[in-house]
């Protein structure tokens, strides 16, 4: 927020006592403005960003018996239940492409991004203990949640390079776009996570809804059916589900079937965009009430 | 060239008060001063409509838990704040170590603060000694490297080592707090601002505590520091600042402002109850008068280690209507604040469900089981679940030696508690089986 840091605190701290600064090197003023987003701030943060990743990530493997197993696990199992309910049963499309490998694919980014939602959902809640007692720029934490799940996304992603051997399929240049989608994923649920977390802080509810929006986010975009299921009269506006991009990214760069529309591309950044600046404002907004209200 | 390294100016902090939600906390002083915010839920927001979204409910009673606080800290200087519960002192530490923001006014800092609220921020109970760190290192403000170098150091003065590797939920209290006080302990800053609530734990380690710190100050630092504990405050401090009500009533040498602090307290509770404007709370009820009653109910000014006493409060409802669902909580705190017990009429299982619009309320406390010495006491409520009426140091409460356990052999303790208890002793029937083991 309106933290002005002129010099780091790791700088000074390695300097002699400093009895003649002329500029303070914290200014505690009441909080202004609308749009603030100070990454020098973050990045004088980085190392606690660093391990606050690490505390998460190593905290999800060294509670569960299977450790890793479970990354891997969950999308599998998801994607044969799909495959055998959605694919077999219902007889849904998938592009000519085989249901499980369809299905399979847009479930990495959808994995991640529910985990990366729900975390940065209530990150601020979780951590409320680090809250109340120290500072760091509140916006380390929803950064923290998109960040870790990322570790899980790697090791399912070996998983999917199994697959398209199994069936193969070989990526063609497209895969290079692959970090772009996921970028876009990330940024969806960064933006979702500043617009969750202080509602969380103020109204508990939104915890308890979390679960609903994330299954319902799930079947608002093409999982477990392919975009040309819906008609095309309602494409646009379908596209302002900026999870439509991401999962049809994936599938176009990593299966390589038909290119994506650019133009449903395009409505998909925008709308990142527009959750994105304007949760950065509501975030900043109630950042300086959480330590009193949590 | 200025050797000023603390400079806050006219810092003013505003808080709503909601329901009790925290309302033990806040009456211990333990956590917050005042912060008795609730947790709205989403039926709040379909009623007061989406402003809530931006806005905190407009209906709460608002209350400044600091004024147009002003003060410079020069460098080296070891500043101590005193004042009772909800006078501020906590907000103000939160403010400095920038948790949370001012209302209005403006402070600045110069050089690197390391603010200690708490031991053992962010420990994860998964996560081995090890781990925890570096995790609690970084998040007090080290750098990785710092932690690296330091390493050795650290685990050597928290007496863990042979734990190092194991996770810290299998340490117990006492291990886990070295190891955080370690961590802290190596912290190098310019300006530590800290709350001693944190020396917890035994005397030997809080003693422990006040020795680093006292280190920190030697080394030409500046600490601001924030105790109930006036010897300490004496001991330690080259300044203090009395808060009181959110603002700076006295500065000056340790003594001056420790004596001015006791004569406060004193003469707060010398007045009459019923004349007392600082209180907070919405009045549908207010309190007009309290004593204290033996068991046959006479007034008395001293109490005995071990007496059955009646703490009586009269009091006043607003509108001359019976009311329901009251809850009274009696505080008791030490002179110097800290926190003893407290009696919840709730809690106990005697709720108020209806009650007459002025009367009495009796708490009874049989075997009275404080040590000798001086206590005050603080009167708090609620009408069903919101806070009516609460006042600090209703009245004094001494406390001389008394036959507590019914042996005559009570011998002069320090402030605090007795407690009934029973000893025992058998002999070891075959003692030298058991050492053969």
């Amino acid at each position: 927020m309106n933290m002005k840091i002129t010099s780091s605190p790791s700088q000074a701290g390695r300097s002699p006592l400093v009895s003649a600064m002329t500029t303070p090197s914290v200014v505690i003023e009441p909080s202004r403005g609308l749009f603030h987003l100070d990454l020098g701030a973050i990045w004088q943060y980085r190392e606690l960003l660093y391990f606050l990743v690490w505390r998460d990530v190593k905290v999800r493997y060294k509670q569960t018996v299977i450790g890793v197993g479970w990354v891997i696990l969950q999308p599998l199992l998801t994607m044969m239940i799909f495959t055998v309910v959605f694919g077999k049963f219902a007889k849904i499309p998938s592009d000519g492409l085989p249901y499980s490998i369809f299905a399979y694919t847009a479930l990495l980014p959808w994995t991640y991004f529910s985990q990366a939602a729900s975390r940065s959902g209530t990150g601020v809640v979780i951590n409320a203990n680090l809250v109340k007692k120290v500072y760091f720029p509140r916006l380390i934490i929803p950064l923290v949640s998109v960040v870790a799940p990322i570790v899980d996304l790697c090791f399912s992603f070996l998983v999917l390079l199994g697959l398209m051997v199994w069936f193969g399929i070989a990526p063609n240049w497209g895969v290079l776009a692959l970090p772009l989608f996921l970028f876009l994923a990330l940024m969806t649920a960064l933006a979702v996570g500043l617009w969750l977390s202080p509602l969380n802080v103020k109204y508990r509810d939104v915890g308890y809804a979390i679960p609903f929006l994330v299954q319902f986010w799930m079947y608002a975009s093409p999982i477990v059916y392919p975009v040309s299921l819906v008609p095309e009269k309602w494409r646009l506006l379908y596209s302002l589900n900026p999870m439509v991009g991401v999962v049809e990214g994936f599938r176009w760069s990593l299966l390589g079937k038909q290119s994506p529309d650019f133009g449903m591309m395009a409505v998909s950044v925008a709308m990142v965009l527009v959750l994105l600046i304007s949760g950065i404002v509501y975030f900043n907004q109630m950042e300086p009430t959480f330590a009193d209200v949590i | 060239m200025s050797d000023i390294t603390i400079r806050v100016e006219n810092l003013s902090k505003q808080y709503k008060i909601g329901a009790p939600q925290q309302r033990h906390d806040a009456l211990k002083g333990l956590d917050q001063d005042l912060i008795i915010e609730r947790h709205d839920t989403l039926k709040d927001l379909l009623t007061h409509g989406l402003k809530g979204l931006f806005h905190r409910n407009s209906q709460s009673e608002i209350f400044w838990a600091l004024k147009d606080v002003s003060f410079e800290v020069k460098q080296g200087e070891v500043v101590g704040v005193i004042g009772s519960n909800g006078a501020g002192k906590s907000t103000l530490l939160k403010i400095l170590s920038r948790i949370t923001k001012p209302t209005e006014g403006r402070a600045e800092i110069y050089g690197r603060v390391v603010s200690l609220l708490e031991v053992g921020t962010g420990f994860h109970p998964e996560l081995t000694g090890r781990e925890n760190v570096y995790l609690n290192g970084a998040i007090l403000g080290m750098k990785k490297a710092e932690i690296d170098r330091k390493f050795d150091e650290i685990v050597d003065f928290s007496g863990v080592e042979k734990f190092i590797d194991t996770p810290v939920k299998h340490y117990s209290s006492g291990m886990s707090v070295r190891l955080a006080f370690a961590v802290a302990a190596h912290l190098e800053p310019e300006i530590l601002i800290v709350d001693e609530v944190l020396a917890v734990g035994d005397a030997t380690f809080q003693k422990k505590c006040l020795g680093k710190i006292e280190n920190v100050a030697r080394a030409g630092r500046t600490v601001l520091i924030v105790s109930h504990n006036m010897p300490t405050i004496q001991g330690l401090c080259s300044k203090c600042f009395l808060l009181k009500g959110g603002q700076i009533i006295a500065k000056g040498s340790p003594r001056s402002v420790v004596e001015q602090y006791c004569a406060d307290v004193s003469s707060n509770t010398s007045t009459p109850l019923w004349q007392r404007k600082d209180r907070k709370g919405t009045g549908e009820i207010r309190f007009i008068d309290a004593s204290i009653l033996d068991a046959n109910g006479r007034r008395i000014d001293v109490a005995l280690s071990g007496q059955d006493v009646n703490i009586a409060v009269s009091y006043r409802a607003r509108d001359d209507k019976p009311i329901s669902g009251l809850d009274v909580h009696i505080g008791f705190f030490s002179t110097f604040g800290q926190y003893m017990f407290t009696c919840s009429s709730e809690e106990s299982g005697h709720p108020f469900d209806l009650f007459p619009s002025s009367g009495q309320v009796t708490c009874h406390i049989p075997e009275l089981p404080l040590t000798p010495g001086a206590y005050v006491f603080n009167l708090f409520s609620t009408v069903r679940g919101v806070v009516s009426d609460w006042v600090q140091q209703v009245g004094p409460l001494t406390v001389t030696a008394g036959d507590y356990f019914g042996t005559g052999k009570l011998k002069d303790h320090e402030q605090g508690f007795l407690v009934k208890h029973k000893w025992s002793i058998e002999p070891h029937v075959n003692l030298s089986d058991r050492l053969d083991d």
